[in-house]
């Protein structure tokens, strides 16, 4: 099937073909018959054998032949030895043939693990093929399973691999097949292994293979993965909550849908209680975060009465961001009065990562609350004009950052005194020292794997950084020359220009939230003369930037309104943590469907949401089927239909499926949808059925 | 810009189903090939036979992909199916061999293709003495079928569930038949075809994706064992299965997409490895993981749907690995089911997860009236 001319056959070559077929046409037929009749004599098997040599791939030849085996394994005074070693030999021929076949390979272990032929003759017989072909991965995964069956020292396979690349580094099977064998060692042999050291010499390694020649791929990902085990730690930790640790919330009623108040915080009344919630985010996705292992004390909220939820796409109880939210009964409420609230967790080890790492950094926060007593005007809850996002209703925000109570002072969360930092110094040397030679390697030739690599360097390493520092101060030192770098890669590699766009995009946004002055550059006062409240909306406006991609999500809990049109975001991953958000503007992006919102399932407080000018309806393709909950991936229960909607025609249901899951469990009461392909007039009356809560749909107040 | 040539696909296809059917009846009696087909068995063809089934799914996909489904003889391709159906439940590769869980995909692919998944439960009904519970269907074939099923005493789908299921091991990985080689290309022919007939629970699915998920490497692709080099037929395997079960959580999705954006080389097409050659099948592979992991538009669309093109045989039809090279039905269905995920136009959209139609697995997945 591969690799074969597609030149026109002469007659002669056809007849030649004609021949070799009927030949193997009356091989099959005469095996299937003795396959058929469970014969198993000397002449049925030289047949299979002789059917194999031929075609390698017949499997139910070999499944013959092992039932033949199992026979004569099994009549008085057969010779074990002489009936496997003719298997050996018989595999050998197949593989003479094709050493691709599947079922050859697979026979071979099957005689092996009968306990058969030694390990010298696997491995000269592995030489040989590993030498014919360094990249079959048939051949590397026999010799894993031989290595593994006859107890070969990972040492030793590690040397092997070593004489492999050294022969010729571009071998991507034995790179690969030395980070399985590192991995291993690093965990279980740390005092003949010490990372520290193992590191710097497998850099040493990979850079003969990178510098030789910058554009074979052999090294590049054996690179990135020695970074990623240089910076990175196993064990999770909590990289930023919200109430943020040391702050005063001023709770105000917010019974009108449009009042989506930035400053103090809109609540979330409902039955006469108040809601508000804690989130906790994670440098990495987590599991076990519960009553037991999260302790919240408050006169208020009983800790045992909250529920956690993991707030991500799948329904597997782990994510990086959770949330619960605290109820105050309204009754209750001493208006006069300030109340603490203390979040600790780390206490015990039920929070662990995906692989069981638990945390590591113990955590404690205590905010204050204070309520706002429930404006006379408002209590009807008559709606006070709606979210327009023009320009002309945003004022540039004009306080000093003191003054502005809705960033929380400190952005990133800094580690307690007493526990080690996150970073160590043979970390940052061996950072410092890679960086080094990718730039010396850059003023020599331009290459994309040296930009490519340079950039991610000094990611890494501002990263560090920033755990580090303790000063409130932080700042990316190297973003302007990463940017530079990524817009390089663009033009360098425009076939994937829209990778680096989106790095780009990353890099954007770590710089613009790392800190309280850098963001308020980006903050606007949202001022509305339809507007009869006299409080100011802030709104962080991240618009008309070129926005590939959304992150540093966990820098930006606290926003409430939220302004990201005009950009080119595909995907809105991420913004599920955003639970403060009310007004959300994702106009004139490049959304293709409805199952790329998905994110705002978990977003119970939107009201306010505009996704005008995307693309949502005109692709065949929708890349986010699998990213979402949805009963094509079983994560959506069979009765979905029924849980919500009765009114809801049928037909309407299977049509607009996807726009259903995502809208349902909202209360939206403003929403923009035109210019997308998808919307006509019985789609908005899908909508209006689907979303009763709905005040204004485009330009239409209902 | 050269354009697709459907028409001619579709010929070539239909030629090369009709030449198979004409020798699959010659393996079981053996008459002279009639002489017009004597000269196109090739021992190309011959070799291929043992994958018949997975022929019949390649090619029958790629004619519904192209709206033409209706020209084959659907009853003859249904009954050919049922007659490789072993009574331990699972498909042979063709009539006479061995079942292997390869071909029940396959199987049970085209009979969803032909919205004839209930051939399966009837055959269990047939088994339960049901015999009238099916009569509401008029296709006489499946009646047909299932009484000479039941005459003969075969067992069927109730055995088919449980001998997916069956295949499964302790450590949650699966075994290709009952000689138990395990290759995470097993993992996902069991979950994909016990959720296109509603048996997901018949696996233990956790222990399932939790093997799926040993198998991951450094550079976010999967292998066919624990250990095993990252390939991108494999990563399909692995990542289809993880969406299946809504488990796309436990891949590195910026990690793996750029592993396989970087698949692409200088001429448009893409490889399956580092430092391999570009291939048309790989069209299929590397994008339908690129899709599921909403990372496709890190690729050059353009210079890929360029290079497919180049590799179809304009006169004869079908396409090839490579521009110039003989053509094949496994190329041929890899290239327009590549096309179908680049948006092409005239090609029906192709799921990146099932490796159906994406009508075909609505109508499966999704209630409907
Ligand atoms: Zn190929």
């Amino acid at each position: 099937m591969h690799g074969r001319p597609r030149n026109p056959s002469k007659p002669e070559d056809e007849e030649a073909s004609a021949a070799k077929a009927s030949k193997l046409r009356a091989l099959q037929s005469q095996f299937l018959h003795n396959h058929h009749s469970k014969l198993y004599d000397k002449g049925a098997l030289e047949l299979s054998a002789k059917l194999l040599e031929i075609n390698p791939e017949f499997y139910t030849a070999w499944n013959y032949r092992k039932l033949a085996v199992e026979h004569c394994l099994s009549q008085p005074g057969s010779d074990p030895e002489s009936i496997l070693n003719e298997e050996l030999r018989a595999v050998e021929g197949a593989l003479r043939q094709n050493f691709k076949s599947y079922g050859a390979w697979y026979h071979r272990k099957w005689v092996l693990s009968k306990g058969h032929s030694s390990v010298d003759h696997e491995m000269r017989l592995l030489d040989k093929f590993q030498k014919a072909d360094p990249r079959n991965f048939h051949a590397w995964n026999y010799r894993r399973f031989v290595a593994a069956l006859k107890n070969i020292s990972e040492e030793d396979e590690l040397k092997y691999t070593t004489d492999m690349i050294e022969r010729n580094f571009s071998n991507y099977s034995a790179w690969h097949n030395r980070s399985i064998l590192l991995s291993n060692l690093l965990k279980r042999k740390a005092e003949v292994f010490p990372k520290e050291k193992i590191l710097s010499e497998e850099y040493e390694l990979v850079h003969q293979a990178i510098f030789t020649d910058p554009d074979d791929q052999s090294g590049w990902f054996y690179h990135l993965w020695l970074l990623e085990q240089t910076v990175t730690k196993d064990a999770p930790w909590l990289i930023s909550c919200w109430p943020a640790s040391g702050s005063e919330l001023i709770i105000s009623d917010s019974k009108s849908a449009s009042s989506c108040t930035a400053s103090p915080l809109s609540s979330y009344f409902s039955d006469g209680r108040v809601e508000m919630p804690v989130i906790l985010y994670f440098n990495q996705a987590i599991k076990g975060v519960n009553t037991s292992t999260v302790t919240v004390r408050s006169v208020f909220a009983e800790s045992k009465d909250l529920v956690w939820r993991p707030l991500s796409l799948s329904n597997f109880g782990s994510a990086q961001a959770w949330v619960a939210f605290l109820k105050f009964s309204e009754v209750k409420i001493d208006y006069s009065m300030s109340y603490e609230v203390e979040v600790s967790l780390g206490d015990s080890s039920g929070i662990v990562s995906l692989n069981g790492c638990p945390l590591t950094h113990a955590f404690q926060s205590k905010f204050m609350v204070r309520f706002q007593q429930p404006d006379s005007r408002n209590t009807d809850g008559q709606n006070i004009g709606s979210i327009s996002w023009e320009d002309s209703n945003f004022q540039n925000y004009e306080g000093g950052p003191e003054q502005c109570n809705i960033i929380p002072p400190c952005i990133q969360l800094k580690m307690a005194k007493d526990h080690e930092p996150i970073a160590s110094k043979w970390q940052v040397d061996i950072l410092m020292n890679e960086i080094e030679l990718f730039r010396e390697l850059l003023s020599a030739a331009d290459c994309k794997i040296g930009k490519l690599t340079l950039a991610r360097l000094l990611t890494a390493l501002d990263t560090l950084m920033l755990y580090n520092d303790t000063s409130n101060s932080c700042q990316m030192r190297h973003t302007e020359e990463i940017l530079a770098l990524y817009t390089d890669l663009m033009k360098l590699d425009p076939s994937h220009s829209q990778y680096y766009r989106e790095e780009h995009s990353l890099t954007f946004l770590r710089q613009v939230s790392c800190s309280k002055e850098n963001l308020l550059r980006y903050c606007w006062l949202y001022r509305n003369s339809a507007l009869s409240d006299s409080r100011n909306l802030v709104c962080l406006r991240l618009n008309n930037l070129s926005l590939a991609r959304v992150g540093s999500i966990e820098n930006l809990l606290w926003v409430q309104m939220l302004d990201l049109s005009h950009n080119e975001l595909r995907s809105i991953e991420g913004l599920e943590a955003m639970q403060l958000l009310s007004c959300l503007n994702l106009s004139n992006n490049k959304i293709k469907s409805f199952t790329a919102l998905d994110p705002l399932r978990h977003l119970k407080s939107l009201k306010v949401l505009n996704i005008s000018q995307n693309e949502i309806g005109k692709h065949s393709v929708d890349t986010t089927r699998y990213l979402c909950s949805s009963p094509l991936s079983h994560t959506e229960a069979s009765d979905w239909r029924r849980s919500g909607l009765c009114s809801t025609d049928d037909a309407q249901l299977s049509k607009y499926w996807e726009a259903f899951l995502v809208f349902r469990d909202l209360t939206l009461v403003q929403l923009g949808i035109t210019g997308n392909k998808v919307v006509n007039e019985d789609f908005r009356s899908f909508l209006l059925k689907i979303l009763p809560t709905l005040e204004r749909l485009d330009d239409t107040n209902l | 810009m050269v354009e697709l040539a459907a028409e001619k696909h579709v010929r070539y296809i239909i030629t090369v189903e009709k030449v198979s059917y004409s020798i699959r009846k010659l393996t079981c009696c053996p008459d002279p090939l009639p002489q017009y087909l004597q000269k196109k068995d090739a021992f190309e063809s011959v070799v291929m036979e043992h994958l018949r089934m997975n022929g019949a799914y390649w090619g029958l996909t790629t004619l519904d992909l192209l709206g033409k489904l209706h020209v084959v003889d659907q009853d003859e391709v249904i009954s050919w199916v049922m007659e490789c159906q072993h009574e331990s439940g699972g498909f042979a590769g063709n009539i006479g061999h061995d079942p292997h869980i390869l071909y029940t995909l396959s199987a049970v692919q085209v009979l969803a293709l032909f919205d004839k998944l209930n051939m399966l439960d009837i055959e269990k009904s047939v088994l339960e003495g049901q015999i009238s519970a099916f009569l509401v269907h008029d296709d006489l074939i499946l009646i047909h079928r299932a009484e000479k099923n039941y005459a003969l005493g075969l067992r069927s789908t109730l055995t088919l569930y449980s001998d997916i299921a069956s295949l499964q091991n302790e450590d949650g990985s699966f075994s290709g038949d009952m000689w138990g080689e395990v290759d995470t290309r097993f993992s996902y022919i069991a979950i994909c075809c016990l959720s296109l007939l509603h048996q997901l629970d018949k696996i233990d699915v956790e222990k399932a994706v939790n093997y799926i998920v040993r198998c991951k490497n450094l550079d976010g692709g999967f292998g066919a064992t624990p250990g095993g080099e990252s390939h991108a037929g494999q990563i399909f395997c692995c990542v289809g299965a993880l969406a299946i079960t809504g488990s796309l959580h436990h891949v590195d999705k910026d990690l793996l997409g750029w592993w396989l954006c970087e698949r692409q080389v200088k001429s448009g097409g893409l490889n399956g490895r580092p430092e391999k050659l570009p291939d048309v099948c790989y069209s299929w592979w590397v994008l339908s993981s690129l899709i599921m992991i909403d990372r496709v538009h890190w690729i050059d669309r353009e210079k890929l749907i360029k290079f497919i093109l180049d590799c179809q045989d304009l006169e004869q039809g079908g396409i090839s690995d490579r521009p110039d090279d003989a053509v094949d039905v496994f190329h041929t269905y890899f290239g327009v089911a590549g096309l179908s995920l680049l948006e092409y136009p005239g090609v029906k959209a192709i799921d990146p997860a099932y490796a159906l139609p994406v009508d075909v697995v609505n109508r499966i997945l999704l209630p409907h009236d």
